[in-house]
């Protein structure tokens, strides 16, 4: 099938706008009528939860933590994109546009990044209006940084905890309409299903994580903000909770999953210590605005201390090979460069896969002081892990399992294939391409949630009649008996293997055949290893307690349960994918001095797999993606 | 290193719950608080045991899901820390320690170290927000807010919600979580029109919710991994002061 984005077409700069002259509205007197519910509370749908209830709909909002606040979007550090040009650097919405459309490899739909730039504004100043605490200068003007793919300055942050207040900010607009009785929240609630009627998503499964009660939600629309899925590969930076889920539940319900392999390994993350560790930190991409990334020369000084290192040992191999972007190329770039150093056998520190981030040339030009006061935490938090001063000692870091590029298919409205069901954010494959650059995933999550669905969903609900499907339907009923069927069975598998043994067994597999480089060889074993641990799951893992319990070896089994299943349709997706991209690097497809190589000409589309059942071939469809407003070129850092 | 650890295990809300004693052997210094608990937790299965259940998922000092109370201390006591952050090289071979979950009449138990903090949820209900509309606001720099003024916002901002400040209480108040809030929108220009309200009914919810007064005993600053001050307390009781004014 080929798929149609529904982009609206004529200039540019004025589809979106375009568009919501188009849509349909939904009367306010109406809007009461119609529920809506809302799968995760983190940026993308905490702030749509806030600002549909602020509607008027009437909202259902679901999550696994135990508050809103806690979803994984806290976690974010280095900051969020906007075209404001406040420092007059020649910024423009054009110029994020094209930033990100490159940045991306040339793999997202114009349209929706163009959209994405162009609320871009309204977020800071939405978020300003709730009392984010921007970093500011002495006369009180918003302050901003660089980000790597970019050579102005349009990062706004919140010291190195952007992500905690920008979502304090809508977990606080949120919890103004749970006041005001618009959103009725379901924390500690796992949705385990999704309940398709006649081809239309009608509402959930959820599992309530204290008793273990499975219960029915109805919906006139579902909408899912569920964050991502790296934590297939189990080491990653993702919060311990975070999983396919409840994506992959939807996914065989019949909605399209697109791009599974684009995927983001981060360059800056502290380095594994050893095989007993849970999970990797990230330190914020902003720190390379000031560090400076480096290895030795000569493999002999790989044990020294890096003081014992005089200057011309040391190889800058960021600035060599990227001059005009150098420290600040983008993510895949300098993730692959680490990589190349410690294939060299150039890599610092246990294991030898590290490198250093020095900060000397910064703290010497700057002052300690200033550095403190712009990384301080993360310094802070770099210490606790490693027991060592980087103010003294230059960190060591390495890339890391971050971001998932790919997710539900959605068109220009974030609807899904399946009417009445929405995906915004992390969730959905949108706008970074193959590839997503620093800063933009906070923004994407907040324009999705404050500023797109609140448009879009109206045009859908106008179009249906609310409440014709309520939880005494067939469906839920068939939905419940599924689950508990699965719940059981896992129950009773009583083997020998723990959930986390088996988890960190798909993880390197992962992580050697279907991570940062990627061959036809090395994805055939995936294919082969992954079902054979399926299997084993199924057969020899041990799944402790009931089910009518809060019980969290359960709920980690059922999210493994879905990546084994999940990491098929990735590794397959890696495998057709017969070029080079952004986060997705093939072998086979790179040039003389090891860049990656695109090919426009087969595979400039959206590749969406359509779920066939385990073990069977999933069925792959197009959306061809055309390039109107910029120019598909080789994306050059150099 | 080994060590042992007595861990409070309770089936649920009604359960009485006791310390059982658990060893932990091969402790790597590198590794964190939480995964050593899981290397515990991976010996109990296999042993046919039922795991400790705890909460915790960033594990990187910042969600504020993880909450235990270690030797006595909310998160261990190492300063700025939270348990997930807190790493095992701070103990020594041979050390017992007590591992329990967050006490206060406002925490029901779950089970075992999991607890109910849907308490603090209400308390920002009752107006940890300012009332603007998602659209139709006004430019970010439209009203200016000079550094300090930014600096002071986002030191009580940085509350991560945990509610070690309550646990280490001994009135099992809640004062410094909600000061942190009323605080930060007294002294921004967004949040200043509400200030009033918004002190007056943050604290009577507390009071509603079984949280305790605060009677100057500042154990929650020791206790709270992101350092947040004891002075958005005065900062609370001035702003209650006018707002009684
Ligand atoms: C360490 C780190 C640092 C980052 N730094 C930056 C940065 O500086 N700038 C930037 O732009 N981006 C950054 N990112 C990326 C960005 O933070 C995320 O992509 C973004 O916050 C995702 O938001 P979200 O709302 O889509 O999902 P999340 O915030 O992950 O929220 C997911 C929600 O879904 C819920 N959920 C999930 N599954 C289920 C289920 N089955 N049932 C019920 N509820 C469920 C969760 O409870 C949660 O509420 C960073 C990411 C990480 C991990
Ligand atoms: S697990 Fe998130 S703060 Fe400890």
């Amino acid at each position: 099938m080929i798929l149609d984005g529904k982009t609206p077409t004529g200039p540019i700069e004025k589809t979106w706008d375009k568009h919501r002259f188009d849509m349909k509205l939904v009367n306010p007197a109406n809007k009461r009528k119609f529920k809506i519910l809302m799968v995760g509370t983190g940026l993308a749908g905490g702030a749509g939860a806030a600002s549909l209830g602020e509607l008027g709909y009437n909202v259902e909002a679901f999550c696994y933590q135990d508050s809103a606040r806690r979803a994984h979007s806290i976690a974010a550090q280095g900051g969020i994109n906007a075209a404001k040009n406040y420092p007059n650097d020649g910024d423009s919405i054009y110029r994020l546009f094209y930033d990100t459309i490159k940045g991306g490899d040339f793999r997202a739909r114009e349209a929706d990044v163009w959209r994405l730039a162009q609320v871009s504004n309204n977020i800071i100043d939405q978020c300003v209006a709730q009392g984010v605490p921007f970093a500011r200068d002495y006369a009180g003007y918003l302050d901003n940084r660089s980000f790597g793919g970019a050579q102005v300055s349009r990062t706004f942050y919140a010291r190195g905890q952007t992500g905690q207040q920008l979502l304090l900010g809508a977990y606080s607009a949120l919890t103004r309409q749970v006041k005001a009785g618009t959103v009725k929240l379901h924390p500690r609630t796992e949705m385990v299903d999704l309940v398709v009627v006649d081809g239309v998503a009608k509402g959930i499964t959820v599992r309530n994580l204290i008793t273990g009660q499975l219960e029915s939600h109805w919906g006139d629309a579902v909408v899912l903000a569920t964050g991502g899925y790296v934590n297939v590969f189990y080491l990653s930076t993702n919060a311990m909770g975070c999983s396919v889920t409840a994506a992959w539940k939807a996914a065989k319900k019949g909605a399209f999953f697109a791009n599974p392999c684009y995927t983001q390994i981060h360059p800056t993350c502290i380095p594994q210590h050893g095989d007993k560790q849970s999970k990797l930190t990230l330190m914020s991409e902003s720190l390379r605005n000031d560090g400076r990334c480096w290895v030795p020369k000569k493999k002999a000084d790989c044990d020294k201390a890096p003081a014992d290192i005089p200057e011309e040992d040391r190889d800058y191999y960021l600035e060599r090979k990227y001059p005009s972007f150098g420290n600040l190329a983008p993510r895949d770039i300098a993730s692959r460069a680490a990589k190349e150093q410690c294939d060299d056998e150039r890599g610092v520190g246990p294991g030898k896969r590290g490198v250093y981030l020095d900060y000397q040339t910064s703290i010497d030009r700057v002052g300690e002081d200033t550095i403190r006061e712009r990384y301080g935490n993360l310094f802070e938090m770099y210490e606790k892990i490693t027991a060592e001063d980087a103010y003294k000692r230059p960190m060591r870091i390495y890339p890391a399992p971050h971001y998932s590029m790919g997710g539900l298919w959605v068109d220009y409205n974030c609807m899904s294939n399946v009417p009445g069901l929405f995906v915004l954010g992390e969730a959905n494959f949108s706008v970074h391409g193959a590839n997503r650059l620093g800063a933009s995933a906070l923004m994407q999550g907040l324009a999705d949630g404050y500023f797109v669905i609140p448009n879009t969903i109206a045009n859908y609900l106008a179009g249906i009649t609310p409440g014709t499907v309520k939880e005494d339907h067939a469906e839920f009923k068939k939905s419940i008996e599924e689950v508990d069927a699965s719940v059981n069975k896992m129950l009773n598998i009583n083997g020998k293997k723990t959930v986390s043994e088996l988890h960190r067994e798909l993880g390197s597999v992962m992580w050697e055949d279907v991570g940062m480089a990627r061959s036809d060889a090395s994805l055939k074993n995936a294919l082969k290893r992954i079902p054979e641990i399926r299997d084993e799951f199924w057969n020899n893992c041990n799944v402790t307690g009931e089910a009518g319990e809060l019980n969290q070896q359960l709920e980690n089994a059922g999210r493994l349960a879905d990546f084994l299943e999940f990491a098929e349709v990735f590794a397959k997706d890696a495998l057709h994918r017969e070029e080079s991209c952004g986060g997705h690097f093939r072998t086979e497809h790179q040039t003389d001095d090891g860049e990656a190589m695109r090919d426009d000409e087969n595979f400039a589309y959206v590749g969406a797999w359509e779920f066939k059942g385990v073990g069977k071939e999933p069925e792959l469809h197009k959306e061809p993606l055309k390039f109107e407003n910029v120019k598909l070129a080789v994306r050059s850092y150099k | 290193m080994n060590l042992t650890l007595h861990v409070w295990r309770q089936k649920g809300p009604q359960d009485k719950g006791k310390l059982e004693t658990y060893p932990a052997k091969g402790v790597s210094e590198d590794q964190s608080f939480l995964e050593m608990l899981d290397d515990v937790n991976e010996e109990l299965i296999k042993s046919g045991k039922d795991p400790i259940a705890f909460d915790h998922d960033c594990r990187e000092g910042i969600c504020g899901m993880c909450s235990q109370v270690i030797n006595g201390k909310p998160h261990g006591g190492q300063e700025r820390t939270t348990v997930c952050q807190l790493h095992m090289r701070e103990f020594n071979d041979g050390d017992e320690l007590f591992i329990e979950p967050w006490r206060a009449r406002a925490f029901p138990i779950h089970k075992d170290l999991i607890v109910d903090r849907t308490a603090l949820e209400m308390v920002m209900q009752a107006g940890g927000y300012t009332s603007c509309h998602t659209g139709g606001v006004a430019d970010g720099n439209a009203l200016l807010i000079p550094k300090p003024v930014a600096d002071y916002a986002m030191d009580a901002a940085e509350c991560i919600g945990c509610g070690a400040c309550v646990a280490s209480c001994p009135n099992s108040s809640a004062m410094l979580y909600t000061s942190a809030k009323v605080s930060q929108l007294a002294v921004l220009p967004q949040g200043k029109g509400e200030a009033k309200a918004r002190v007056k009914e943050m604290t009577d919810a507390m009071q509603n919710e079984g949280f305790g007064n605060c009677t100057n005993h500042y154990e929650c600053q020791e206790a709270c991994p992101k350092g947040i001050s004891v002075k958005f307390i005065a900062k609370l009781n001035r702003e209650y002061m006018k707002s009684m004014a």
